[in-house]
């Protein structure tokens, strides 16, 4: 499993119940399930992941995010997992309120545009960036609003949306990410994942 | 060739030797009368294994029976879901124990309006009692016990099978581990009982129907019904489909004939389709299931609506809706998602993408077909697994 499942597995405590928006094949599913006995959902778009995962035997709704996010209640998950679609969404802000009614609390896990290597690629060759967790060009990337961890962290307190945690990935290490080190972390995550709500 | 109204009563008399369990228990019907002692006609295919845990209850549609698969010995044709059901397809009949019943209201064996009323000796026709969805569950229920069945692995069945599906899980939710409601919905709509009433109005319209009563001149209502038929098969398919498989293609001929015959492929097709159905089903079963379809509202019967229908239930649901689907559409499809994820439950829910309309349950439709046999095997390790322990 991708390091950034491990993180996100990490914060999910053992016993709930977990949404996981754009579960994909449903691995992050499969092993809270299996190592953390967490009764998990699914939502996902893609109608062979939706496939797969049927497949696996983990119950998945083929839908989309957008704009099917008013079937679940009010808190009715003690987690909602969003893992790195934000940016995808044509209307982020209202797709996060909806994570925050449907979860007690949420998990959301950025791209971090703000990254040193997708920083110099536009400041010294003027091109948009492509890594290796940004893999699209301009003109055939999914992401409509790319961000930046800090982005992220004073979008929520601007809209006064408790930020429980921040951890940066890069590679193989983590570290929790305070407004005292916000700066730094920013240029060299490149992953940010935020427990929020 | 013999005619049609008697090919059907032949047919009736092949109907004694297939397979029946006399449902002893008294049946309180939701309209209040009792029935007891009644035939309930079967068929199953594989074989239950040592632990029991390979059941697969099937629920058949309006105009189905329980020859699921392989050859119908009544009417010698294929079973209704011989894509579905069999060696080798998604409900593989090598590993699952398949079971499916004739509704009561039927006409192949099982208790119906064409029945030997024991008060007048002569077939009940509009004496019979009016019947629901939970009547025919209930009564299919029993048949559970007599062939030692605790918990079944699955429920499934499309369109009124589904709505069958539906309510044994609300009534008797200890009695399956899975569930597969597919193309169906949780209360019947304004437009699809405005469809099942044409068909209803068409078969009372036909004179020879006599009020139900021409079974005694042992004649079928066969201009009605046939019409009631030909309104089913317009509503199975989808705009697109009908356009693309007749267009305005014409029927054996150059031109037309400037009459009234069968100048279009699909007015021929209506009509082999709506008097191949007079051979094998009875206008008043028609009229009975229909009304049982139309009273169906899995809400009514629950203070508190659907939700309250699927609360503190450990049964695994897939949904399972035809993009191209107007008669059960995806959004009547996803409400059912909707309540089972606010009662919490665990849901599963695909939409396949065609053109086939409501029919698509019946054919070779591949991802359906695999989404259809992931889940029931996948159940069938869990359910083992449980079992199990």
């Amino acid at each position: 499993m991708k390091k950034e499942f491990k993180v996100i597995a990490d914060l999910l405590p053992n016993n709930t119940r977990v949404l996981d928006i754009g579960c994909g094949d449903g691995s992050l599913m499969t092993f809270l399930r299996k190592e953390k006995n967490i009764e998990v959902r699914g939502l996902e778009l893609d109608k062979d992941n939706v496939q797969t995962c049927i497949h696996k035997g983990l119950p998945v709704i083929q839908g989309n995010a957008e704009t099917e996010l008013h079937q679940f209640p009010d808190q009715s998950f003690d987690y909602v997992v969003l893992s790195q679609t934000l940016q995808a969404f044509y209307d982020p802000e209202k797709v996060l309120r909806d994570l925050l009614r449907i979860g007690k609390s949420v998990v959301v896990s950025i791209p971090n545009f703000g990254y040193w290597k997708v920083r110099t690629k536009l400041l010294f060759f003027g091109e948009m960036p492509v890594t290796k967790t940004l893999p699209n060009t301009w003109y055939n990337t999914p992401n409509l609003h790319m961000c930046t961890i800090k982005d992220l962290f004073n979008f929520c307190d601007e809209k006064n949306i408790e930020i429980k945690k921040v951890i940066g990935v890069n590679e193989n290490n983590t570290s929790f990410i305070k407004k005292n080190n916000l700066e730094i972390k920013n240029l060299f995550s490149k992953l940010g994942i935020f427990l929020i709500g | 060739m013999p005619s049609l109204a008697g090919l059907f009563f032949w047919m009736n008399s092949k109907i004694e030797n297939i397979k029946k369990f006399d449902v002893s228990k008294p049946l309180k019907l939701d309209c209040g009368k009792t029935i007891n002692n009644f035939p309930l006609a079967y068929e199953t295919y594989g074989k239950l294994n040592e632990n029991r845990d390979n059941a697969v209850l099937v629920f058949h549609a309006l105009t189905g029976d329980q020859f699921v698969t392989g050859k119908n010995p009544i009417t010698n044709k294929e079973g209704w879901w011989v894509t579905a059901v069999g060696p080798n397809k998604s409900i593989d009949t090598n590993k699952y124990f398949v079971i499916c019943a004739n509704v009561i209201g039927g006409c192949m064996g099982s208790l119906g309006p064409k029945s030997t009323n024991p008060d007048t000796n002569k077939p009940y026709g509009l004496d019979f009692p009016v019947i629901t969805i939970r009547d025919i569950v209930r009564a299919q229920e029993s048949l559970l016990e007599h062939l030692g069945i605790k918990k079944l692995l699955c429920v499934t069945g499309g369109s009124m099978g589904g709505m069958q599906v539906l309510q044994f899980c609300a009534t008797f939710p200890e009695k399956t581990f899975s569930a597969i409601p597919i193309a169906c919905s949780s209360s019947h709509s304004a437009q699809n009982i405005a469809l099942n009433e044409l068909a209803r109005q068409a078969i009372m319209a036909d004179p020879i129907w006599d009020n139900g009563k021409y079974f005694l001149k042992n004649v079928q209502p066969k201009n009605g019904l046939a019409v009631a038929r030909m309104v089913g098969h317009i509503s199975y398919l989808s705009e697109k489909g009908m356009q693309e498989k007749f267009g305005r293609k014409l029927q054996e001929k150059a031109d037309y004939e400037f009459s009234f015959n069968a100048d279009f492929q699909v007015e021929s097709y209506l009509r082999h389709q709506g008097y191949a159905f007079v051979e094998r089903f009875d206008a008043n079963s028609i009229l009975y299931i229909t009304r049982a379809m139309d009273y169906f509202d899995l809400s009514k019967q629950f203070k508190g609506g659907l939700v309250e229908a699927f609360k503190n239930q450990k049964t695994k649901y897939l949904i399972i809706s035809f993009s191209s689907d107007w008669l059960y559409t995806t959004k009547e499809n996803k409400d059912i998602v909707i309540a089972l994820n606010a009662s919490g439950a665990d849901v599963s829910y695909s939409e396949i993408i065609t053109d086939k309309g409501h029919d698509s349950f019946l054919l070779n439709e591949p991802e359906f077909l695999k989404t259809l046999k992931s889940f029931i095997d996948s159940m069938h390790e869990k359910f083992k697994n449980e079992k199990r322990i």
